[in-house]
């Protein structure tokens, strides 16, 4: 094993809460009807494709994409197309969904649901990014950017280094660990596809040194395929940041503003990285993922295969309801995910984690003034002033916020989980960039 | 009900109260070596102190700044403490009364209240003291190690005096150098142990209260200007190992040279702070009238502070090389 790497600058270390590292993902099951967003990526929506009375399959394009930055969407159950609307999402946007009743399990037939795995690749590098682009499938590890055009290289630019990004740096979240430790050789199958839609050799798994399972299972995989190689990275938050874990891995760093492409990198999350292997060896499209129910106030934490659309509420129901001790319920990691504002919402492709919190963790305390003790500051993997930035904004001096980089602020909530004096830094800094954008 | 806030949704342990409670923690090895040494007065002149500080904030903050009770996130009996600390032991007791009121009042309340001040407060409380009554504040009681209830009027000087005065080539009648480090030497109360010191500062660091930097550069620059002085002459008087182990360099360098709101906030300022407190604690031990530069050194950087933390910046991510 080569040495462990991490990013140079900043990073905590919150409790890990790593309650299900040692759960197999398990199988939800069927809802009763699901709601599928026709937008769970960032672009535009995509063009609704079915009215109700329509009968669908698992795996029927219900909804294209809308242009380059769009993605499609599938279903992920058979039944009936019950309803096109616009319904409040998980976070209270509201946003058009197709609701289907679910009867049976029906897959399409171009699916292959054999458990072989699939090793020979016959496809060119245009095949393979066309599948992708077919798949539907989008960035999951939480930026939902659609992948297809990830994967292409933009014009006059080169990238050298393909790295896949298992690093889980989230409390509580296992759902990537799980993968890499029970779908490794799907997963490296998954970086060889990449590696030829990139023109390239070679390919880095990184994986956060608290995951012992998923670095052996990936070493005895890596053996006999040459060229992908797995790096193992401090535990440390937050480690699988795209820019953080570029500089920890090649030392190089992107420059501001800049795409990862211009420092000759591509990261993708090892969850789309097997949506990838699924869709391009198994005609498979993103229509289910792994979803980790945990949470202090969870009954059953647990890590699920979950369909998209599956209602938020259905879910925390399998993993033994919504107990009185909870106090928020989170999408996402308890970092950088939301507080849901509706639990009735659908699990999306972006959804990794719904965490039960009670008030022992989430509960706000109060604010006190700054003590200018420098924690944020010395905490921030961007080098910026958070205190300076806080200030700021507060006082409204927004001209002056242009010389402090907050625009190159990557909302990890490292400030404002450090501060000792409890000021929510990340909400200045957030307001801080509305302003700048706005003014430009 | 759920709640709804923004993330992240976890929040630090830590939060001021208890950052100070580590620091009080911190600062008892020193208190109990100050005992051990200087006998019960000491003890009477910390917690003198102590009482004061808190007692005074207290009172400016309910009747004249109008603003909550503030002795409950204890930053007041860190400043006492260390006031306390920064006294020999023989002090009067109605003089501490006014060097507490100077340190609270206005160094710290009349710019805001925690966070706010220029000017460690300790520092000018002690400052304030040694202007105002010199002759008491440089009379050492001697040391008597586990004495406690000895009520000696003899006095010592502490080796910083005994370096200052001492001619050129004459042979120097220094405390020996473990008695330094143990701290049976005269001095101020906080001050003569750098064992016990060390420890607060092990304390400290393993609560991850300060980092490293503050502490190491400022007593290393000390250790190098002296040094370097004392490889060239072999003159005693720049002993590097006497400078690090005597004085107030130890507690300075640990407890206020560290104080959150009177140093800069980036790693590089915090270098430049430390380094320069260095190069002035030589410069007034070596070249000043007083024996003793710490609160000086200290007090002078504190004013460059705002300045350092206006100029420089941390290197941000992606910033050109």
């Amino acid at each position: 094993m080569s040495k462990i790497k991490t990013f140079p600058i900043g990073g905590i270390h919150p409790d890990k809460h790593k309650i299900t590292t040692d759960s197999p993902v398990v199988f939800a099951g069927l809802p009763e009807v699901v709601t599928i967003p026709v937008k769970q990526h960032i672009g535009a929506p995509a063009k609704i494709l079915v009215k109700p009375g329509d009968k669908v399959k698992v795996g029927t394009l219900i909804a294209d994409a809308d242009g380059i930055v769009s993605s499609d969407v599938h279903s992920s159950v058979s039944g009936e197309v019950v309803k096109v609307e616009a319904v409040e999402g998980g976070v209270g946007y509201v946003e058009d969904m197709i609701t289907v009743k679910v009867e049976g399990d029906e897959f399409e037939p171009s699916i292959d649901r054999s458990p072989n795995i699939s090793r020979e690749i016959p496809f060119s590098a245009d095949q393979i990014v066309a599948k992708i682009r077919e798949g539907g499938i989008v960035g999951m590890g939480g930026a939902g950017y659609p992948t297809p055009v990830k994967t292409t290289v933009p014009e006059g630019k080169k990238i050298d280094t393909l790295i896949l990004n298992g690093i889980e740096c989230e409390p509580f979240l296992t759902a990537d660990d799980r993968l890499m430790t029970e779908k490794s050789e799907q997963l490296v199958i998954g970086a060889k596809l990449l590696n030829k839609a990139l023109g390239i050799q070679n390919a880095i798994i990184a994986v956060d040194e608290n995951k012992p399972q998923a670095i052996a299972a990936l070493e005895a995989v890596t053996k006999t395929y040459v060229g992908v190689n797995v790096q193992v990275c401090a535990t440390k938050y937050p480690q699988g940041g795209e820019k953080q874990l570029i500089t920890a891995i090649t030392g190089r760093e992107v420059p501001s503003g800049r795409l990862p492409a211009d420092a000759g990198c591509l990261v993708q999350n090892v969850g789309t990285v097997f949506a990838i292997y699924e869709m391009v060896m198994k005609n498979k499209p993103l229509f289910e993922r792994i979803v980790t129910v945990s949470g202090d106030a969870c009954l059953h934490p647990a890590n699920y295969l979950v369909r998209i659309g599956t209602p938020v509420s259905w879910l925390i129901e399998q993993a033994g309801g919504l107990t009185p001790e909870t106090s928020q319920v989170v999408l996402g990691g308890p970092m950088m995910g939301t507080a849901a504002f509706n639990i009735n919402a659908p699990i999306t492709k972006l959804t990794s984690g719904v965490l039960l919190l009670s008030d022992n963790l989430v509960a706000r305390r109060p604010e006190a003034e700054c003590i200018r003790c420098g924690k944020c500051v010395a905490a921030c993997p961007m080098g910026l002033q958070p205190y300076l930035i806080g200030w700021l904004m507060h006082d409204h001096r927004i001209d002056e916020l242009k010389n402090t980089h907050v625009l190159d602020c990557i909302e990890c909530g490292c400030c404002a989980y450090t501060c000792p004096a409890h000021i929510p830094l990340l909400d200045y800094c957030k307001l801080s960039k509305m302003e700048l954008r706005k003014k430009n | 009900m759920l709640k709804i806030t923004t993330a992240p949704h976890l929040q630090t342990s830590q939060d001021i109260r208890g950052i100070m409670r580590d620091v009080l923690i911190a600062l008892l090895p020193a208190a109990a070596a100050g005992v051990l040494v200087f006998g019960i007065n000491a003890l009477v002149v910390v917690l003198t102190s102590v009482a004061a500080c808190a007692a005074v904030e207290y009172a400016a903050n309910r009747w004249w700044f109008k603003k909550g009770n503030t002795v409950t996130d204890l930053s007041a009996l860190v400043t006492g403490m260390l006031l306390g600390f920064n006294l020999p032991s023989s002090m009067p007791l109605w003089m501490i009364l006014i060097g507490a009121f100077a340190a609270i009042v206005p160094a710290k309340l009349c710019y805001g209240g925690l966070g706010k001040n220029i000017f460690n407060p300790a520092l000018v409380g002690r400052v304030f003291l040694f202007i105002s009554f010199p002759v008491q504040m440089t009379h050492w009681p001697i040391p008597q190690f586990m004495h406690i209830f000895n009520f000696d009027a003899q006095t010592a000087a502490t080796p910083l005096n005994i370096l200052k005065h001492l001619k050129q080539g004459s042979q120097a009648v220094l405390p020996s150098i473990s008695d330094m480090f143990l701290g049976n030497t005269g001095g101020c109360i906080g001050e003569v142990s750098v064992l016990a010191l060390l420890f607060g500062f092990g304390w400290l660091l393993w609560r991850r209260i300060i980092s490293w930097r503050i502490p190491i550069f400022y007593v290393g620059t000390v250790f190098a200007v002296t040094g370097v002085l004392w490889l060239i002459t072999g003159d005693i008087r720049y002993h590097p190992v006497i400078h690090v182990f005597s004085g107030g360099l130890m507690l300075g360098a640990i407890f206020m040279a560290t104080d959150y709101a009177t140093s800069p906030m980036t790693m590089r300022g915090q270098l430049i702070f430390a380094v320069g407190c260095g190069i002035l604690t030589a410069v007034i031990r070596l070249c000043g009238t007083y024996p003793e530069g710490v609160s000086f050194a200290i007090l002078i950087m504190n004013a460059f502070v705002p300045l350092i933390d206006k100029f420089v910046e941390p290197r941000y991510y992606g910033q050109r090389r």
